[in-house]
């Protein structure tokens, strides 16, 4: 009994913000303005402009996966050899910015950028050609690696502490080189924190519209933007519902993707 | 209307509003003159005022924010906190009249409507045609900001097909907002920004298209900054930002000066007004609400404030005249000929705007 007690204020916060929620969204894109059942929302995704947008999200954000993935791996491979002493301070620093405000981390890009901004003040303070990659796709995919990069390589340090070092040293006596124990060894194992990496990349990067909003100068319309369009802007709760639920398909394509790789939780961040 | 804060402070002040706004209605008003539920945008009053009111009145005034006029439309729609008093822009208040959102004002106990200029209410008619629902709060226009060192004299703008001039590429800052992009594209085309032609709108797009590649950036309340900071040589704002840059130039002893022009072919002037919603549980207070800001007095201290010009004419009296003299914050009439109000078109034409600039955003 008691114990039900316990549960009582999770399961009301499950319903009330995860459930009802989503039942929100799946009512609001299921239907019409006055209400009646359609499919229009969810297929409207196939217009011209929305496919467009979708195309360019899911390839900015599969970039920016890839950077964040190599970026990430062997950085975690570093920080895994200096494991206890300095590795976890360094998990600390890599971790120090996400405690700022995620807007305030991409304004500030913003500032570096610009044209007039402190990297083009260093670089012409130095005589350098100065650089113009605000308000591109360049400036989008460093946005969401710079944001996302942690996402990465927690997953990918936690599941590579778990590899015995005693595997490594085998694989070494038995005569691989540093490729053989890198192809054979490491990579398989931590496949789940890879994927889980992955995916708290590819999901946030493929919905956000933050990002493209300051960096992209809003020139470049993403499905996220589409769907912050209809919502704050073109009033109509509906269509941005059905897009809603359209990216929803990638995102349980992820979830299932984990739970086909990860089994054990192995990969989570925290 | 559009003195929009940065998204940020926006979201730490909904946030800080949603929380004011709860605690207001947990604990039961004890006084007498009882409550007032006040929808507003962002920065767009002296707090100062909100105090002065309170005081003076007795009543509890719970004041929320909302950023654009689309996301408070479903607010007040839907009716879950009921709002006394409202401060929506002139196309909006339209279409809450054609809605039956709103209740008339008993113009008994707003006395000081006499304070507001005959013009402004002459020009509200266009969206309230009788004048009965809605109260001038601020006015403005949009027109071109440039950069008089980054411009060449010959090619200064004076129209809004100046921002087609090959010579600005990626000089260029538009408005992030369908009304306000194709009201440029439509206006340089000799069209009215209230067009639901679709041949008319179909070319205004392919105009915004063309124009697409010369654009630095799409921006709302970043144009004012980017312009001060020297980041663009032209962009399109609102005149009720011109104080602050003006100040700013001044402060920061900028080498360069920013000019505004009302281009040629008309521009829009926006009103934003106060309405009653038809489901408010205090309209007397918010009738007082609306008698209080109509005070000269309170009404320069709002327009010190928000630095968007003020339709109250005794405001306007009490400014000194370097101020009204401002061409910049108060236009004078005879320039805004081609000028008109936006005006609601329904929402099938609503969602003709809304595709196209979608095309213009994903070309």
């Amino acid at each position: 009994m008691s114990k039900k007690l316990l549960s009582g204020p999770y399961i009301a916060w499950m319903i009330g913000f995860t459930i009802i929620p989503l039942a929100l969204i799946v009512f609001y894109g299921l239907t019409d303005r006055s209400g009646a059942f359609t499919l229009d929302n969810v297929l409207a995704i196939a217009t011209p402009e929305h496919r467009k947008a979708l195309w360019l999200s899911l390839v900015l954000s599969f970039l920016s996966t890839i950077v964040c993935l190599v970026l990430a791996y062997p950085l975690a491979m570093i920080l895994r050899k200096r494991n206890m002493g300095r590795g976890s301070f360094v998990v600390f620093i890599f971790i120090l910015p996400m405690w700022m405000n995620f807007l305030l981390r991409t304004m500030a890009w913003q500032t570096l950028l610009e044209k007039n901004g402190v990297i083009n003040g260093i670089l012409s303070f130095l005589h350098l050609p100065t650089q113009s990659i605000i308000n591109t796709w360049g400036a989008i995919i460093l946005g969401m690696v710079y944001n996302f990069l942690p996402f990465m390589i927690l997953p990918i340090y936690n599941v590579l502490c778990k590899i015995d070092d005693n595997t490594i040293n085998a694989a070494k006596d038995l005569g691989a080189n540093f490729f053989q124990v890198l192809v054979h060894i490491w990579f398989p194992l931590s496949v789940p924190g890879v994927i889980s990496g992955i995916t708290m990349v590819f999901v946030p990067a493929l919905t956000t519209f933050v990002i493209s909003n300051l960096l992209g100068g809003s020139k470049i319309l993403l499905i996220g933007n589409v769907i912050e369009q209809e919502f704050t802007r073109g009033s109509n709760w509906n269509l941005g519902s059905g897009l809603s639920l359209v990216l929803m398909i990638f995102i349980l394509i992820s979830m299932a993707l984990i739970a086909k790789y990860d089994k054990n939780g192995e990969g989570t961040a925290f | 209307m559009k003195n929009y804060l940065s998204v940020l402070a926006l979201i730490s002040l909904g946030a800080a509003s949603v929380l004011g706004g709860c605690g207001g209605k947990s604990s039961s008003s004890s006084q007498d003159a009882g409550e007032l539920y006040v929808y507003n945008w962002g920065e767009y009053i002296d707090e100062d005022v909100i105090d002065l009111f309170e005081e003076e009145t007795g009543i509890k005034v719970i004041y929320d924010l909302f950023e654009t006029n689309e996301e408070m439309y479903p607010v007040i729609e839907a009716g879950g906190v009921t709002y006394d008093v409202v401060c929506p822009s002139d196309y909006m208040i339209q279409k809450m009249i054609e809605n039956n959102m709103l209740a008339e004002i008993n113009f008994d106990n707003v006395p000081n409507v006499s304070q507001i200029a005959p013009e402004y209410m002459e020009r509200s008619k266009a969206f309230d045609p009788e004048n009965k629902y809605s109260v001038p709060y601020c006015w403005g226009t949009v027109g071109i900001l440039y950069n008089t060192s980054m411009v060449a004299p010959e090619d200064a703008p004076s129209k809004w097909a100046d921002l087609w001039n090959e010579k600005f590429s990626g000089e260029i800052l538009m408005q992030d907002s369908v009304r306000d992009a194709f009201m440029v594209a439509l206006k340089s085309l000799g069209y009215s920004m209230n067009t639901a032609d679709e041949a008319e709108l179909e070319e205004a797009k392919e105009l915004l298209v063309k124009q697409k590649p010369l654009v630095q950036a799409y921006v709302i309340d970043q144009v004012r900054d980017k312009m001060i900071g020297g980041e663009a040589a032209v962009g399109v704002i609102y005149s009720g930002e011109m104080l602050y840059i003006q100040e700013e130039v001044e402060n920061l002893g900028l080498e360069y000066d920013l000019e505004y022009v009302l281009p040629k072919e008309g521009t829009n002037v926006w009103i934003d007004s106060w309405v009653i919603p038809a489901n408010a549980k205090n309209k007397e207070n918010a009738e007082k609400w609306i008698d209080f800001l109509c005070r000269p007095e309170i009404a320069k201290m709002n327009f010190e404030y928000i630095t968007y010009p003020t339709p109250n004419q005794g405001a306007f009296e009490l400014l000194d005249e370097d101020m009204q003299n401002n061409k910049a914050v108060f236009p004078d009439w005879d320039s805004l000929d081609g000028c008109e109000v936006y005006q609601y078109l329904g929402d099938d034409t609503d969602a003709i705007y809304n595709n196209l600039w979608k095309e213009v955003k994903s070309n």
